[in-house]
């Protein structure tokens, strides 16, 4: 049994997040396994999940959102092996401090040698991100500037928008994997959806040849375009 | 018009005239509407749904009735109030609605909250139901209260005062910070409607239970005015569609029923309206300036309701709708040329998101 879990999506999932769950889960049921998919709330206990979702937010549910993760399990969970997908606020929760309200420094769930200051501006757009051979296609709303540690990979090389700093996105360290591309941004980009799933699973996963695959096509296309 | 121009137009137009504002995220048109209707006579109003400054001033500058009913951006409700000098305002609702221009529902909330107490000889009628108003609207000197049906919640379960989990109990609501519902002077029931203590029948034309509180509201703003309720509920109970919302509409042999659906809380509603046959229904989503350029939003609305229906996908972002509807278990094709939609004898719902809205109105005829 495959267990997806997003994380308060009450306080983080501000624009359509909680559908990374959602394509996670049915791509996995695609390929036959059996596969639930929960949502822990405000109050809830954390879950028993393989998969732990984080989503975007506003400045005082995220640092809600901060607080109400560090009391749980989740940094034992993931030294256990447990796979995150953070995108947004999610990814500036993961590591080791964040600003929100102002230029405070707030102290995040410290998952990763990440840290995070206000940007100059707000960045609003179609991001792009170039992830290996792939490209990564979504959408970005946010003020964060993001800094890696020595030990960090970023996910990709930002080709359009801003991303972490206006040169890289996201990480991957580990089991966990972070974009600034919000949003359900596995259901515009099914071969990532894929690529977390098969390092979870365990085995290469064939493609599905769903209508996702015409809306990545069609998304790259209009990005290249524009 | 100039914008720079048009705010001090605008005092000049708005001087000497009773004038109702009407803002939050949806049902705004609806409700502005309803209260130029349920007011009775004329009444100036801006009926197509532009609703800054310079909309303001052209719908002002056609006509010299004393009344206005006057629906506002929710971004342009500070710089409006400040040149205007309003009876009553009207907060319907607020939640997330295109982030991209609007960036955090919450900072709206914000931004309510710091013009209001700016309001002199004013009234306030607000949404209590909706935590984000209750706590925009509590820093007017004089509101009143409206308990109306309000399903979406998803952008108030942090408390918008602290930020701790709000609880909502039996259509009750309260944070351990003391901030909760305030007692109401209006309620919705459905069929009828109590305003201050006293209860009055309510039959709309319009569907689902979001106009039920367009409607409560835009009778409790009238009393401020000096309308009976009676009076108001029947002269709004005939309103049958607003500017060509819910309306039949004749295209191609088909008769097709307008729906505008341009965010999550406002498609959520609609969806609820959908009767559970196996009918077609047709959606429509573009991703323009009007419409908010990121369409994650399709991910907040429930589409698991029309499973047993098939959905038609059209506009520009089809594949995103279609991808979306996938992920559902909802049956759909994706429709490249509007002339390979099937022909239907029964009128078909159609669903569209402001531009394609607007295509669909321009391109179809009143049955």
């Amino acid at each position: 049994m495959l267990t997806i879990a997003n994380l308060v999506p009450d306080l983080l999932g501000t624009y359509g997040d909680g559908g990374n769950g959602l394509v996670l889960a049915q791509r996995a049921r695609g390929r036959g396994e059996e596969t639930l998919l929960v949502s822990m709330e405000l109050g809830d206990e954390l879950p028993d999940a393989s998969i732990y979702l984080l989503g975007g937010g506003e400045d005082g549910p995220q640092r809600l959102a901060c607080d109400v993760l560090a009391r749980t399990s989740l940094a034992s969970r993931v030294a256990d092996g447990a796979t995150v997908l953070a995108v947004c606020a999610g990814l500036q929760i993961l590591g080791l401090t964040f600003s929100v309200e102002g230029d405070d420094q707030y102290a995040g769930l410290g998952l990763c040698d990440v840290t995070t200051t206000r940007g100059a501006s707000r960045s609003v757009g179609e991001l792009r991100v170039r992830v290996g051979e792939r490209l990564l296609v979504g959408f970005e709303n946010h003020g964060g500037r993001t800094t890696l540690g020595a030990g960090v990979a970023p996910l990709g090389r930002v080709e359009h928008g801003r991303g972490n700093d206006g040169t890289s996105d996201g990480f991957r360290t580990g089991t966990l994997w972070a974009t600034y591309a919000h949003g359900p941004v596995l259901a515009q980009n099914p071969w990532f959806a894929d690529a977390i799933l098969a390092s979870v699973l365990g085995y290469e996963l064939e493609p599905m040849g769903t209508v996702a695959d015409l809306l990545y096509e069609e998304r790259c296309n209009s990005l290249t375009r524009s | 018009m100039g914008l720079a121009l048009s705010p001090r137009l605008l005092a000049t137009l708005a001087r000497d005239r009773t004038t109702i504002f009407v803002s939050g995220t949806n049902g705004k048109t609806t409700t502005t509407a309803l209260v130029a209707v349920g007011w009775g006579g004329e009444v100036v109003t801006n009926e197509t749904g532009s609703n800054m400054p310079a909309g303001h001033v052209a719908a002002l500058a056609q006509s010299n009735s004393p009344r206005a009913s006057l629906e506002v951006d929710e971004a342009w409700l500070a710089e409006v109030i400040r040149h205007v000098e309003p009876r009553v305002v009207v907060l319907l609702n607020l939640s997330r609605d295109q982030l991209d221009r609007a960036n955090e529902v919450r900072q709206m909330a914000e931004r309510w909250r710091q013009v209001l107490p700016e309001l002199v000889d004013c009234v306030v009628v607000a949404n209590a139901n909706d935590p984000l108003v209750v706590y925009a609207a509590s820093s007017a000197t004089d509101v009143r209260w409206c308990d109306v049906p309000t399903p979406w919640q998803a952008d108030a379960r942090s408390c918008p005062k602290c930020t701790l989990a709000l609880e909502h109990v039996a259509g009750d609501w309260r944070c351990s910070c003391g901030f909760s519902k305030p007692a109401t002077i209006t309620t919705s029931l459905g069929d009828g409607l109590v305003v201050a203590g006293k209860r009055y029948e309510m039959k709309l034309a319009l569907p689902g239970v979001f106009n039920e509180a367009n409607a409560a509201m835009a009778v409790t703003a009238l009393v401020e005015v000096g309308v009976e309720p009676e009076d108001a509920l029947t002269r709004i109970s005939e309103v049958s569609a607003v500017a060509g919302r819910f309306s039949l509409r004749s295209w191609n042999e088909r008769t097709l029923r307008l729906l505008l659906a341009k965010n999550p809380a406002g498609f959520d509603a609609l969806l609820s309206t959908v009767e559970p046959d196996d009918s077609d229904v047709w959606i429509a989503i573009n991703a323009r300036l009007a419409d908010g350029h990121d369409p994650s939003w399709l991910y907040d609305v429930a589409f698991e309701k029309l499973r047993g229906h098939r959905v038609w996908c059209l506009g520009e972002r089809r594949l995103d709708l279609a991808t979306r509807l996938d992920y559902a278990d909802v049956e759909f094709r994706v429709v490249d040329d509007v002339n390979e939609l099937p022909r239907e004898q029964r009128p078909v719902e159609l669903f569209a998101n402001y531009t394609a809205f607007s295509e669909w109105l321009a391109r179809s005829v009143p049955c």
